[in-house]
């Protein structure tokens, strides 16, 4: 450093920075390497389906596969939104 | 020019194919892959000096360029002019092993195999790979070393998939330290030993352009840091010097350079890849003087 840096003002420990985003980043990504390929296409096509019947937010399906012993789950959980807004089917039974 | 025989197969193994039975009996050479995902990070340098040093220690050794299209290997080894079969001919069965091996000037154990300059990645087999390092292996070969290609194409994935053990080569910087975590899934995943189960490949980080003084002015990722982030053991930093260029510019593996920092750096993780411990140099910031302190430097 030289005598005229001193009066740069620098970036505080960058390097810090650079170590957290990549601790998250790498996490990250290994949690994701070990999902199946198919998971985000079929996240994709549950949701439409779903939304046939429920209007539910894109955020609300949650996909994971976890390990238990020798074999592998599937969960799914759907959030449903509190005020159910015309479903088809159901409007449709309530008339007759 | 030898006839050129259509199957290698066939002239190396002689009558019977029982070639599943031949490769248990014969000492197979040690496969060690040198990589990184992104380039420029030090991969055909590191491959070099690790070839070099390991030669020098008395283990013959093959050090073979993956990557086809864009050969490097043989301009930093020093051999570019007398490269004339490469890897893809040989497992084009266009050549022998033998006339495509290039023997070192300065160690008489150490052989380079050159990529091809024409083709493409395409011209790389699994099998003609898996026949190359089988045949060097009957030659008695010690020790091949695979340097990558950047990338996690096919020239990449055919370099990790036979290595027993593979140098990951990281630079403190953020986008080849995630890079390399990708290699390490792929090197867990995509490798003959991973498939067969057991132990798997045994990977190592080995730390290039290392500045120290950066590292301490908070500037650069430090060799604990990026230890930690890809949870593996280091077998060398090498620090960022000049001795780099100079070697490359005149065709001298830096291990060579025994007076440069980069040279020892080698040295020493060669000596790790041996089985020795050494303790890491080169990684505390130098004191800087008064003058250099106030006037940079």
């Amino acid at each position: 450093m030289g005598l005229f840096d001193l009066f740069r003002t620098r970036p505080k420990n960058t390097a810090a920075l650079a170590t957290e985003r990549l601790r998250i980043i790498v996490l990250q990504e290994r949690a994701a390497s070990g999902r199946p390929d198919y998971l985000p296409m079929l996240r994709r096509e549950l949701l439409e389906v779903i939304r046939k019947y429920v209007n539910v937010d894109p955020d609300a399906i949650d996909i994971h596969v976890t390990r238990e012993g020798e074999g592998e789950v599937l969960e799914l959980s759907v959030a449903l939104p509190e005020k159910p807004s015309a479903p088809p089917a159901a409007v449709a039974s309530d008339e007759a | 020019m030898n006839d050129p025989k259509p199957s290698i197969d066939e002239a190396s193994d002689g009558p019977t194919p029982a070639s599943s039975s031949a490769t248990e009996d014969t000492p197979l050479a040690e496969v060690i892959v040198v990589t990184s995902g992104k380039g420029g990070v030090g991969k055909t340098t590191t491959s070099a000096s690790l070839a070099m040093g390991l030669a020098k220690r008395g283990k013959k050794v093959a050090v073979i360029d993956f990557d086809v299209g864009l050969r490097n290997l043989d301009l930093i080894m020093g051999c570019e002019r007398r490269v004339v079969y490469d890897f893809v001919n040989v497992i084009q069965g266009e050549c022998t092993l033998k006339q495509a091996l290039i023997k070192d000037k300065r160690i008489d154990t150490l052989f380079v195999l050159a990529a091809s300059q024409t083709r493409d990645k395409d011209a790389l087999t699994k099998e003609g790979v898996e026949r190359v390092l089988k045949e060097l292996g009957d030659d008695g070969f010690d020790i091949i070393i695979c340097d990558s290609p950047a990338g996690i194409e096919k020239g990449a994935a055919l370099a990790m998939y036979f290595a027993d053990r593979a140098v990951v080569v990281v630079n403190p910087e953020v986008s080849s330290v995630r890079d390399s975590d990708r290699i390490l899934g792929l090197l867990s995943s995509k490798t003959r030993r991973a498939e067969q189960g057991g132990a798997g490949v045994e990977q190592h980080l080995l730390l290039t352009r290392y500045n120290p003084e950066r590292v301490a002015a908070g500037d650069m990722m430090g060799v604990n840091d990026v230890k930690e982030i890809l949870g593996l053991e280091v077998v060398g930093v090498v620090p960022e010097s000049e001795g780099v260029l100079t070697a490359s510019n005149s065709g001298v593996p830096v291990i060579l350079d025994e007076a440069s920092a980069a040279g020892q750096a080698y040295a020493d993780a060669v000596a790790r890849l041996c089985g020795e411990t050494l303790p890491m140099r080169f990684t505390e910031a130098q004191k800087k003087g008064f003058f250099s302190r106030m006037f940079g430097g």
